[in-house]
């Protein structure tokens, strides 16, 4: 039985091989976190997807959508191996993904081995994805994640008057272009950085590092994610801890707000920036809640939609745009797909989105604090609005390539760079 | 059976180490499949190739290492994978790669063979630290060795470069061939596969091997007949190392990079999970469990997906498969398969193998 099982597997893995693309057909390739410690963020971002599919009727260009989705666990070699999967197996022209920062920066070189397909970029915020040896059909129509803490340091320095703090984050790729973001527009300022505290990815006990957390600074920058970011909220909880917190991007996002327990409390009142700010009155944003909202039962989704659900919604509907206005057509290796995409400025929910020399976005970043909804739903509420944050921070091409790439100490916490 | 082959390494030369007596017994089942490998390219996609066939066969030889100590010498070692991912590694830190502030850009034929020795010399002295002990307490020792490497890559930058790894590291161009090619690296890894594999089975019916299997089934006995039973389990490491570390240089070569997740706790396990759905009783085993293991991981979205369900449950499906195949068969795929031939031949000749660990 088990014999005439695995024939049957192994038959089906070699004859799907011959299988086709029909002509009315539309394949795309989804990359989601759908394992691990960013799980909830993947499931949001498919979410997103379903809406923005949904919303288009099924159809790009007159070819009907079928999504390949293909779990990953943010660690690059699951995201190579998923998309392998996909252009490889699967044959498909278009992938969307990924969600996380490694993964992107592993992606980017393998888009680079295959010029026939091309790629959108899920949620993934790493500098070095755009930046550095930028791949010719890799798109990010999101910002990165030093573009989504833009505002967060004046904000922090002059409103809340924090002059010290102490960062907490994980240690990879995300987490250091967040942290890069923030230290260069606080230290600027004259905001100082005291200490640099990295956990890896996935760390379920956190009592070590809350009791080496110092109480002689104004607040604590905290850049986790997912499970991680609520396993630290419960337990700095527990352990009594009444510093005053400053999050991440993905930090106090629906992924973390909405699940149960002590992060509801402590997420009160606590400022971040990031690509979206729940309660925006504008129109737009708020006809996405309502689709959001709308498309899934109360129980199966969040209250708002989370950033990863935002920024794959708008990777969707940049590629329907630019498919709908060259009519589908893919010929000479994506050509007329590429240009069109290059010079497509994205009406999103979170604010205009055009891309820069290096098919990376330009947008708005909100600064926010987490308040407490009428119905008991903790959401973002924006305090500032940043429009046209560029890759570089403001800062002109040279001195931007000077400050380097960040990592776990780079760029130093200074008043001028 | 076992006791009494190992009696016979007493005497000078073993029958079964003869070559041609070898190929002689081999079945023609083994025949069919050695042709099926080879003309496989003829009409496979290059994404079964490299992901399915490739794939399965580097994790069958990480497997077969470690169905070597586990079948042979009694030791389940979770360490293999680890011994893999660190000559992994070391190919992307001595040879090339993106991140050039750490790789050094020494040629293949330079990286390669010191990456096997480093592997080779950290596989044998994780085996020194854990010969010593017996059954849960190796698997622990390993384990523990296993999860300290995967959390010193992630937080070691100066050397192994973090949570990223290194990327675009390639196969490299030899006589003319570009071995990162889906044909020509499918053939890289087949030969490396039945190298092992022929290895192993020559390994067993050695003297040396047969030694080991004596120190499995009564190790207070062999110590007393004159034979050094750390060694030999040392001995069995540095082979089991070898085999590993060749993997580890394939596996970096097929990913195109490597990164801490390589080696976590959870691949660790799968390549023991790998080994015993497979069969943990003879070489070919580890091949087959890989094999299962590569295509459930691949396809079990797909399946779940074709079949109207959720496909985030995929784990399930992986879990559950694996599950089937234990719950039937304590032995794995091969145990199920002797079963069903001694139903069906209704003979009860000796069964083929050794123990079961």
């Amino acid at each position: 039985m088990f014999r005439h099982l695995l024939a049957t597997a192994a038959l089906a893995a070699l004859t799907a091989t011959g299988a086709q693309a029909q002509d009315n057909k539309l394949k795309i390739g989804v990359l989601a976190t759908l394992e691990g410690a960013l799980t909830t963020l993947g499931e949001d971002a498919v979410r997103g997807l379903q809406v923005a599919v949904k919303q288009a009727g099924g159809k790009i260009a007159g070819k009907e959508v079928e999504l390949i989705i293909v779990p990953t666990n943010a660690s690059p070699d699951s995201a190579l191996r998923g998309v392998r999967k996909l252009v490889e197996q699967d044959k498909v022209p278009i992938v969307i993904g990924p969600v996380s920062g490694s993964e992107g920066i592993a992606l980017r070189d393998y888009s680079k081995t295959q010029p026939g397909v091309t790629f959108l970029n899920g949620s993934s915020g790493a500098l070095e994805t755009t930046f550095v040896t930028p791949s010719e059909n890799f798109f990010r129509f999101n910002m990165n994640g030093a573009q989504w803490l833009a505002g967060l340091g004046e904000y922090l320095y002059k409103d809340k008057g924090y002059k010290k703090i102490v960062t907490l984050a994980e240690d990879y790729s995300f987490p250091y272009t967040q942290i890069m973001g923030l230290a260069t527009e606080y230290c600027r300022l004259g905001g100082q950085i005291t200490e640099r505290l990295w956990v890896p990815l996935g760390t379920k006990d956190f009592a070590s590092i809350i009791a080496k957390l110092p109480d002689d600074v104004d607040a604590i920058y905290l850049g986790l994610g997912g499970g991680d970011a609520v396993n630290f909220f419960n337990q700095y909880a527990q352990a009594g801890g009444k510093a005053k917190l400053v999050g991440g991007s993905i930090m106090v996002d629906q992924t973390v707000l909405s699940s149960k327990g002590a992060a509801k409390r402590l997420a009160i009142g606590v400022p971040s920036a990031g690509p979206q700010a729940d309660t925006w009155d504008d129109p737009k944003w708020q006809a996405w809640v309502k689709a959001y909202q709308d498309a899934f039962p109360a129980d199966k989704r969040f209250p708002i939609p989370s950033l990863t659900g935002t920024a794959y919604y708008n990777a969707f509907n940049a590629l329907n745009q630019a498919m709908t206005k060259i009519n589908g057509d893919l010929s000479d290796g994506h050509k007329k797909l590429r240009e069109t995409l290059a010079a497509l400025e994205l009406d999103a929910p979170n604010g205009k989105i055009k891309l820069d020399k290096n098919r990376q976005a330009i947008g708005t970043n909100f600064v926010y604090e987490i308040v407490e909804a009428p119905n008991g739903d903790l959401v973002s509420k924006m305090v500032k609005l940043v429009p046209n944050v560029s890759q570089n921070l403001g800062f002109d091409d040279a001195t931007f390539q000077r400050i380097g790439l960040p990592s776990r100490t780079s760029p130093e916490c200074k008043k001028s760079y | 059976m076992a006791v009494i082959d190992a009696r016979d390494t007493i005497e000078p030369r073993p029958v079964a180490t003869q070559p041609l007596s070898v190929l002689g017994r081999v079945h023609p089942a083994a025949w069919l499949l050695a042709v099926f490998l080879l003309f496989l390219p003829a009409f496979a996609s290059n994404f079964v190739l490299t992901q399915l066939f490739g794939w399965a066969m580097i994790l069958g030889m990480v497997a077969l290492s470690l169905m070597f100590l586990a079948g042979y010498g009694g030791m389940v070692s979770l360490v293999q994978l680890t011994v893999a991912a660190c000559a992994g590694y070391m190919v992307a830190i001595f040879g090339t790669s993106a991140v050039d502030a750490i790789s050094l850009k020494w040629a293949w034929w330079v990286a390669v063979p010191i990456a096997i020795v480093i592997a080779v010399i950290f596989g044998t002295i994780s085996g020194a630290l854990s010969v010593r002990t017996e059954g849960i307490y190796t698997i622990m020792i390993t384990l523990a060795i296993a999860s300290g490497f995967y959390y010193f890559t992630l937080q070691n930058y100066t050397i192994f470069n973090g949570f990223s790894g290194f990327n675009a590291v390639n196969a490299p161009v030899v006589f003319g061939v570009n071995w990162r090619d889906p044909i020509p690296f499918y053939y890289l890894c087949l030969f490396w596969a039945a190298a092992s594999f022929l290895a192993v089975v020559y390994v067993s019916r050695s003297p040396f091997g047969l030694a080991l299997q004596g120190t499995r089934d009564n190790a207070r006995r062999m110590e007393a007949l004159g034979f050094n039973v750390t060694a030999h389990r040392i001995a069995a490491y540095a082979f089991a190392s070898l085999i590993a570390a060749i993997a580890g240089v394939l596996l970096v070569w097929q990913q195109i990079q490597i990164s801490p997740g390589t080696a976590g706790v959870g691949p660790v396990v799968d390549i023991l999970v790998i080994a015993v759905v497979g069969g943990i009783g003879r070489p070919i085993g580890p091949f087959i469990g890989a094999f299962i293991y590569v295509v459930l991981r691949t396809f079990a979205v797909d399946v779940l997906e074709g079949l109207g369900l959720d496909g985030k449950r995929f784990q399930l499906l992986i879990g559950l498969g694996f599950l089937v195949i234990v719950l039937f068969s304590p032995d794995g795929v091969l145990g199920l398969w002797s079963r069903f031939k001694d139903r069906v031949l209704n003979s009860n000749s000796l069964r083929p193998g050794g123990g079961s660990a």
